[in-house]
Parts: C-alpha cells; sequence; structure tokens
C-alpha cells in the first residue's frame, strides 16, 4: 500500500519547521492587516490635513486688522447736523460733505504723511455706512475703528515686509489696532483690494444658478426616473435611454461647459457668464444623477401598494402620483441634493460658459453676469498678493460649510424617512 | 413688459383657468347628485386640470418661440426703415453699430460711442415697442382662446382625467427623451466644431504630431502646431498612472481593512469620513494641490537632487488627484467583495488558511472584475478631471517622464484655449473642441467597457 494516505511520516505539527512557517504566517497576516489600517489612516490623514489646513488660513479671512481714526466732525464738516444728513436727501448731504476727503486729512493729521495708506481704500465708504446706521456721530468728536489696508492687515496677522512691521508694532505700541470680524467678506464682491473682497456676490451668483439647475433638473430627472420605472416598455427606445442617461452621468464635466458654450451661448444666443446659462449646464450635469437616484427610490417601493392602488380603481397614472411618488420622495430628494452638493461644487463647465469674468456687483437678474463660489475661489486663487490666500482660504471654508451641510441633510432625510419594506 | 413677467402672467391666468374649471367640474358633480344625469367621468380637480393645460401650454410655447424669433424680427423692422440704409456694408461694422443702438434702446447702456447708433434708437425703441405688444397681445390671445375652447368642452361626460393623464405621459415620455437629446447635442456640437477644425488642421497631424503649440492664426514656417500627443501623454501620466499608483494601493486596501478587519462601528464611522474626500470640491483640492503639495513635492526633489524641479509639478496634481479617486475606488471594490459568495470565503477558512491568505487567494481573484471596472471608472473620472490639473499642473506641454517636471493634460488646455477671445472661425477656439471630442470617446469608452465587467462579474455570482 503505496498511497499517499498512508504516509508513514505524518506532518510533525509541533516541529520547529512548522512552528517557523506558521510564525510566518501569522507575521504576513499581521503585516496585511497592518497595511490596511495603514491605507485608511493615511487616506483619513490626508482629510484631516486639508480640513486643518485650510481652517488654519481661512480663519483670518474672516477677521480683519482695524485701526483706530479720530474723527473730529463738527470741525471736520463746519457743524453739519444729525438732522441734514437724515432723510430723503441723506444720500445727497453725505456725498457733498467728501467724506474721502475727510478721512484722508484726519489720517494724514494723525498717522503722518503715508496715514491714509493706512487704511482701506473703503475707509471713507465705512464711515459713510456708520452715520447712515447713527447720524448723530456726526455731532462730536469719534474714535472710529476703520479697516486697515492689505499689507497692514498681513502684517499685523503674519508678517510682512520691515517697513509695515515697523508701522505695525509702532500703531500697536499706541494701542491703535485691534483685529474685528471682517462683515465685508460675507457682504461684499469681487474687487483688486483684498481688504475689502467679499463673496457675497459669488453666493448670489451661485444660490441663483443653484435655483435654475433644481428648477430644470429635479422635474425632468423625477419624470424620467417616473416614466423609466413605471412605464416604459421594454424597447430599442427605452434601451437608448438608459444608456444615455448612465453615459451622461459618467462624462466629464467640462464637456458639459463645451456643449454650453457651442449649444446655448453660440446658437441659441444666450448671455454669456449669466446664472441662466450656468444653471442650465449643470441642469443638464445633474439631472441624470436624479435620474439614478430616483429610479432606486422608485423600485424599492413594493409592487404590493401599486397592486393595491390598481385594484381599488385608481388609473396608472393615479397609482404613480398618488402612492408611488410620495413613498419614494424621500430617497428622490436625497439624491437631488447630492446632485446639487456636486453641481454647487463644480467649477469646470462654469469657466466654459465665461462665469469668470471679474464681477464687482451681485447680480441682480438671471441673465446678468455673473460668477459662483467655487469659480471665486479659482480666480482668488490666481492672485499674488497675501491678502487674497486667506480669503482664498475663507471662501473655501464657507463653501464646505454648506457642501457638508447639504451631505448631512441627505445622510439626515435617508435616515429618518427611508422605510424598510 | 419682460418676458420673465409674461410667463408668470400666463401661469396666473391659468390658475384662474384651473379654478373656473374646478369649479365647473363640481356644480357637474352636484348637478349629477340630484338630478337623473348619471355620473360625472371625472373628478372635478381634472376639469380645472385640463383647462389650466390648454390655456397655458399654448401661450407658453408661442412666448418660448416668440423670445427666439423677435430678435431677428426687430433687427429685420430697423433695417427696412430709411434712416439704416447708410449703414457700413461691411458685416462686422454693422453689427457693431446694431447691437450698440439695441444696447441703448433697452437701457443696458446709456450713451452710444458710435455716432451712427445714436441715430437708430428712436427706431429700435419702436421696433422693439411694437414687436413686445405684438408677442404679448399674441400669447394673450392664444390663453384665452385655449381657456374657452377647453371650458366649451366641459360637460358631466367629458372624459377629463383621461385627457389630462394622455398629457402627463407625454410630459413624462419628454422629459426621459431630454437624456439622449443632451447626449446627442454634446455629441453634434463636438463632432460639428471638430469637423471645422480638422478642416484646417488634419487630423493626423492632431493625433500624432508631438508639437503643440496653438495661435490663432496657422502661418507656415512658424513654430504654431496642434500636435497634440504631449497632451494625450500628460493626461494618461497624471491621470492614468500617478494618481492610479496613489489610489489603487490607498483605495483597495482600505476596502479589504473595512470590509474584512474592521469591527461594525469602526466602519459605520470611517466609511462616511472617506465619502467626504469625495465630496470636497475639486476646486479644493486643486488649490491646495497647487498651495501647499507642489512646493512640498519641489522641494524634496531638489533635496533628492533633481536640479529643474518644477513648481507646477506633475507629481502634485497627481498626488492629489489620487486621493479625490480614492473613495470611487474603495467602494467599489468594497462591492465586488461584499458580492462574493460566503460559502468560498468560509471554504478557505476552514481549510487553514489565515484571513489575509483568503483575501489574496480566493476573494480578490473572485473579486477582480468588479476591482478592476472600478478602476476603469477611476481612470476615466481622473483623465476627465479639470480644476486639480488647472490649478496645480502646467500650461507646457512636454513629453516627459519625469515626474517633478512641469506637464500639461487635454483638460487644461481646454481651459486654456477657451480662455479669453472665442472665435469660432480660428483653429485656436476649435481645437479645445476636437480635444473635448477625444475626452468623450475615451471616457465613453472606458465607462462602457467598465459597466460591462462589473455586470457580467454580477451576474457570474447571483
Amino acid at each position: 500500500m503505496n498511497s499517499p494516505l498512508s504516509n508513514p511520516n505524518p506532518t510533525d505539527w509541533n516541529g520547529q519547521h512548522m512552528q517557523k512557517r506558521i510564525a510566518r504566517r501569522y507575521a504576513a497576516e499581521r503585516r496585511f492587516k497592518a497595511m490596511g489600517f495603514i491605507a485608511v489612516f493615511l487616506s483619513i490623514a490626508f482629510l484631516a490635513f486639508l480640513l486643518f489646513t485650510m481652517l488654519g488660513q481661512g480663519v483670518r479671512g474672516f477677521q480683519r486688522t482695524e485701526v483706530a481714526l479720530d474723527l473730529d466732525f463738527p470741525t471736520l464738516t463746519s457743524g453739519t447736523s444729525a438732522a441734514s444728513i437724515t432723510g430723503p436727501n441723506a444720500d445727497a448731504a453725505l456725498s457733498s460733505l467728501d467724506l474721502p476727503g475727510l478721512v484722508d486729512l484726519a489720517a494724514t493729521q494723525q498717522h503722518g504723511a503715508e496715514g491714509s495708506a493706512l487704511f482701506t481704500s473703503a475707509a471713507a465708504a465705512n464711515v459713510r455706512a456708520m452715520l447712515t446706521d447713527d447720524p448723530e456721530l456726526i455731532t462730536s468728536r469719534q474714535r472710529l475703528w476703520l479697516p486697515a489696508a492689505s499689507d497692514i492687515d498681513n502684517a499685523y496677522k503674519r508678517d510682512g515686509s520691515p517697513a509695515t512691521e515697523k508701522i505695525v508694532s509702532d500703531l500697536a505700541a499706541k494701542n491703535l489696532l485691534q483685529t474685528g470680524f471682517n462683515w465685508t467678506f460675507l457682504s461684499g464682491a469681487d474687487a483688486t483690494d483684498p481688504s475689502v473682497v467679499g463673496i457675497w456676490a459669488a453666493f448670489k451668483g451661485s444660490l441663483m444658478t443653484m435655483a435654475i439647475t433644481l428648477i430644470l433638473a429635479f422635474p425632468v430627472g423625477v419624470f424620467a426616473a417616473l416614466y423609466l420605472e413605471e412605464y416604459a416598455t421594454k424597447n430599442r427606445l427605452t434601451d437608448l435611454i438608459e444608456v444615455s442617461i448612465n453615459n451622461l452621468a459618467a462624462v466629464p464635466s467640462i464637456i458639459f461647459g463645451l456643449l454650453g458654450l457651442a449649444v446655448f451661448l453660440s446658437i441659441f444666443g444666450m448671455p454669456r457668464s449669466s446664472a441662466l446659462v450656468g444653471g442650465l449646464t449643470l441642469a443638464l450635469m445633474t439631472m441624470p444623477v436624479i435620474v439614478i437616484a430616483g429610479r432606486n427610490a422608485v423600485k424599492s417601493v413594493p409592487p404590493s401598494i401599486r397592486e393595491a392602488a390598481l385594484g381599488v380603481g385608481a388609473s396608472p397614472i393615479q397609482v404613480v402620483f398618488h402612492h408611488v411618488l410620495p413613498l419614494a420622495l424621500p430617497g428622490i430628494l436625497t439624491g437631488t441634493i447630492i446632485g446639487m452638493a456636486r453641481a454647487l461644487g463644480e467649477t469646470a463647465p462654469l469657466l466654459m460658459i465665461g462665469m469668470r469674468a471679474f464681477i464687482p456687483a451681485a447680480p441682480q437678474g438671471f441673465t446678468d453676469a455673473a460668477t459662483a463660489l467655487p469659480v471665486q475661489i479659482y480666480l482668488w486663487s490666481d492672485e499674488v498678493n497675501q491678502g487674497f490666500v486667506e480669503k482664498t482660504s475663507a471662501a473655501i471654508i464657507v463653501l464646505l460649510i454648506f457642501l457638508l451641510g447639504m451631505n448631512a441633510l441627505a445622510i439626515y432625510l435617508r435616515n429618518r424617512f427611508e422605510t424598510r419594506w | 413688459m419682460t418676458g420673465t413677467a409674461l410667463l408668470f402672467l400666463i401661469l396666473g391666468l391659468g390658475l384662474v383657468g384651473w379654478i373656473f374649471g374646478r369649479a365647473r367640474g363640481a356644480a357637474f358633480v352636484r348637478a349629477a347628485k340630484g338630478g337623473p344625469r348619471g355620473r360625472v367621468n371625472s373628478l372635478p380637480s381634472y376639469h380645472g386640470w385640463f383647462v389650466a393645460v390648454c390655456a397655458v401650454i399654448p401661450a407658453a410655447f408661442f412666448l418660448f418661440i416668440w423670445q427666439s424669433v423677435s430678435p431677428a424680427l426687430v433687427t429685420n423692422m430697423v433695417l427696412s426703415a430709411p434712416a439704416s440704409t447708410d449703414l457700413p456694408q461691411e458685416a462686422f461694422a454693422r453689427a457693431a453699430v446694431l447691437s450698440e443702438a439695441r444696447a441703448i434702446a433697452q437701457g443696458f447702456q446709456s450713451s452710444a460711442f458710435q455716432p451712427q447708433s445714436e441715430a437708430l434708437v428712436p427706431l429700435y425703441r419702436e421696433a422693439l415697442d411694437y414687436y413686445k405688444w405684438l408677442g404679448v397681445a399674441g400669447s394673450l390671445l392664444l390663453l384665452f382662446a385655449g381657456a374657452a375652447y377647453a371650458f366649451t368642452r366641459l360637460k358631466p361626460d367629458f372624459r377629463a382625467r383621461n385627457k389630462v393623464e394622455r398629457l402627463v405621459m407625454g410630459a413624462l415620455l419628454l422629459a426621459s427623451l431630454v437624456a439622449i437629446l443632451t447626449t446627442v447635442g454634446i455629441f453634434a456640437s463636438l463632432i460639428f466644431e471638430s469637423w471645422r477644425f480638422f478642416s484646417m488642421v488634419s487630423p493626423f497631424e492632431f493625433l500624432f504630431g508631438t508639437n503643440w503649440n496653438p495661435k490663432n492664426v496657422i502661418t507656415a514656417g512658424a513654430d504654431n502646431g496642434y500636435g497634440a500627443v504631449p497632451l494625450f501623454w500628460g493626461t494618461i501620466f497624471i491621470g492614468a498612472i500617478i494618481a492610479m499608483i496613489v489610489a489603487i494601493p490607498l483605495g483597495l486596501m482600505s476596502a479589504i481593512f473595512l470590509t474584512q478587519y474592521a469591527s461594525p462601528k469602526v466602519r459605520s464611522w470611517v466609511k462616511p469620513i472617506l465619502e467626504i474626500l469625495a465630496g470636497v470640491p475639486t476646486v479644493v483640492y486643486g488649490y491646495f494641490a497647487a498651495l501647499t503639495i507642489a512646493p512640498a513635492v519641489r522641494d524634496f526633489a531638489v533635496m533628492l537632487g533633481v536640479s529643474n524641479a518644477a513648481s507646477d509639478n506633475a507629481l502634485a496634481a497627481g498626488l492629489v488627484m489620487g486621493i479625490m479617486i480614492i473613495p470611487l475606488v474603495s467602494s467599489m471594490s468594497d462591492d465586488s467583495i461584499a458580492a462574493v459568495p460566503n460559502a468560498m470565503r468560509d471554504g478557505s477558512l476552514a481549510m487553514g488558511a489565515t484571513k489575509s491568505e483568503t483575501i489574496k487567494n480566493v476573494l480578490l481573484p473572485a473579486a477582480l472584475p468588479g476591482v478592476v471596472g472600478g478602476i476603469l471608472l477611476a481612470v476615466s473620472r481622473a483623465i476627465g478631471e479639470t480644476m486639480i490639473v488647472v490649478m496645480a499642473a502646467g500650461y507646457t506641454a512636454n513629453l516627459t517622464a519625469n515626474p517633478f517636471d512641469t506637464i500639461t493634460t487635454v483638460t487644461v488646455q481646454i481651459v486654456a484655449l477657451l480662455t479669453g477671445d472665442q472665435d469660432f472661425g480660428s483653429p485656436h477656439t476649435l481645437a479645445a473642441f476636437a480635444l473635448g471630442l477625444v475626452l468623450f470617446i475615451t471616457t465613453f469608452f472606458l465607462n462602457y467597457v467598465a459597466l460591462r465587467f462589473v455586470k457580467k462579474y454580477r451576474e457570474a455570482y447571483e
């Protein structure tokens, strides 16, 4: 009997050779597990690094350095009364005061010949806003804190040239510097001077673009999902629709930008860099995402619901719109929010249709030239001025807060309303 | 009255139509209850919808057509006036004068730069007014005609529900056709503009040439070229090589760790965190790559003794792009590993294999088609990615395999070519569409193959 089963020397599992082999295999096991852990750790570490870098730089973008300026209004304005700068003629009255000149004069008197260079180019506008808020200020001598010019701001926050550093330390020694919250950043628009820029114009452009996207992509996406899941018979047209949707969901976003440029701008002659065209382009990009999410949500509604509705005499349309759609809505909304979050962070297609223009004021209508928040980030990232670095990071923080908020809302909706049948 | 205001007016009147139609339907129901007239076919609200739809749809359709046709009609009316006979004959100058006059007439611009346009302003105002009121009158007329027609058709036995439902069905089908329309639109516009490009530059030079130096006008002998090979190489180098070297090991190992080793609690925390990586906008990655990673990589290269390290090096862009792709690779691998039947895993473990041996020798080979499909999707995502490379990679076409050198990609060049003045008659602008066509076909092919891979494999185990 020479079969291998009757081997006269069975494996000695406790022998030195086998023990070594087992130890080696266990070591390999531990190494493999450690590699997996390192992969997860590296990914999370990178995310943390990215977020902390943005946060670290961006926080300064929300702060501004303010320099004190004593304005002796009664002397400067030769006794203008509070009443004269209120009422319907307030604008004209304030303009006639020549505030820029007054601020320059006061700055030169108090801070030397280069005094007015300490303040931002919008200092007079700030004074004007303060006077509009509280006209009584004009009746007495006031110490106003006005935002500093960009290089002073930089020098106070981190480091500037030796000359500005000296100015800053002198001012700080006299307690003439303080740090305040940069309201302009939330309310302003793009500018060439980093001390007066803000994200409101870009943000409003983003909101308007998103509104157009939602109005167009949501109904079309939901309707298409309902048609494909509930009514479409299996034929070549349906196949073609499915292939198109799956393909569109994976087409690079820049291609949609080329489509927008060639079709909406060149052929239809729609206004360049407007929220309308941006919204249309992003709607085409978002629609497939909503269709795919919508189909999954509709598919998960059990057939018994449809059969029950049909059984009591509802028409096929009534079955879908009265019963299936309401039950699928949480899933559809989750997909829509995720698609909208993606559209909100999208930049490349908007560059193609010209939303990269310099927009110094918030757009008033859907056909006005506008920009969007991610595009604004891109534009600022190209600026060499140090002041723009922190503004870019601050804008990124605002964008990330919105995106994370939208994603959190989607997850909440999913957990809260999703029914397991 | 602007188009938007008119649209809202139409919708408002449609609502009024709905209310009247519904009231009429409710009256039928009341009459049927007491009288001998039998059952009413449709619910009152369907009568309302029927009237509203008949009123709004033709009017809105007319408004849409009118908005796109009336500018040409206005221009024609202005041109046929005697005052416009002395306009410049040359098409470009003529268009400039006309558009300026129109802008002033519409109130977008306050004063004229060209003396001739001043004279045309009143003409334009008149023509704009004339056609505007014609449009308003036309759409309102259609609206009332539609509403009146619908209202006269309302009867107790009128099948309003069937009519409305047929319209809803049509709307559903129309919505699905938007996807086909978009695909056709993309394809047609890319093909059309590329065809114009290839009538100026030979496709052979574009696909196989190595000199990329786009100029507005092609001059013989000068240094201009549309050879896109350096761009294709750059795209592959950054998107399919460097990014994948980062994304495949990290993504695959994360998926293995999370599905095979991590406890459910860890998994439920770590997975959403990884998903955040996919949710960060690409412009943020691009900024991060350009500001933080690229200088670090250059310093590292200088430390290694690479003298010509660029600040916009390929490595930084590729690294960050790879990290962006991790969640995609990870979730695709996760799905395919989870789809392997447990019996296979249990069998291997029962034979005494360790967990890692089971994963390497049983699970991964079984899940390989799905993993490969996921990687192909990731490559397609990476080569179409724009913002990271626009911000972190360079603009210089460079046929090099040195990751510390500057290199450019297809998407970067599309952005570069379309920035600034666009002239649809010059190869400079049209080249962007040719690049777009190549990108579209490549990603389409990759996605198609990837989905086939994944689908085939899923069927094998189901």
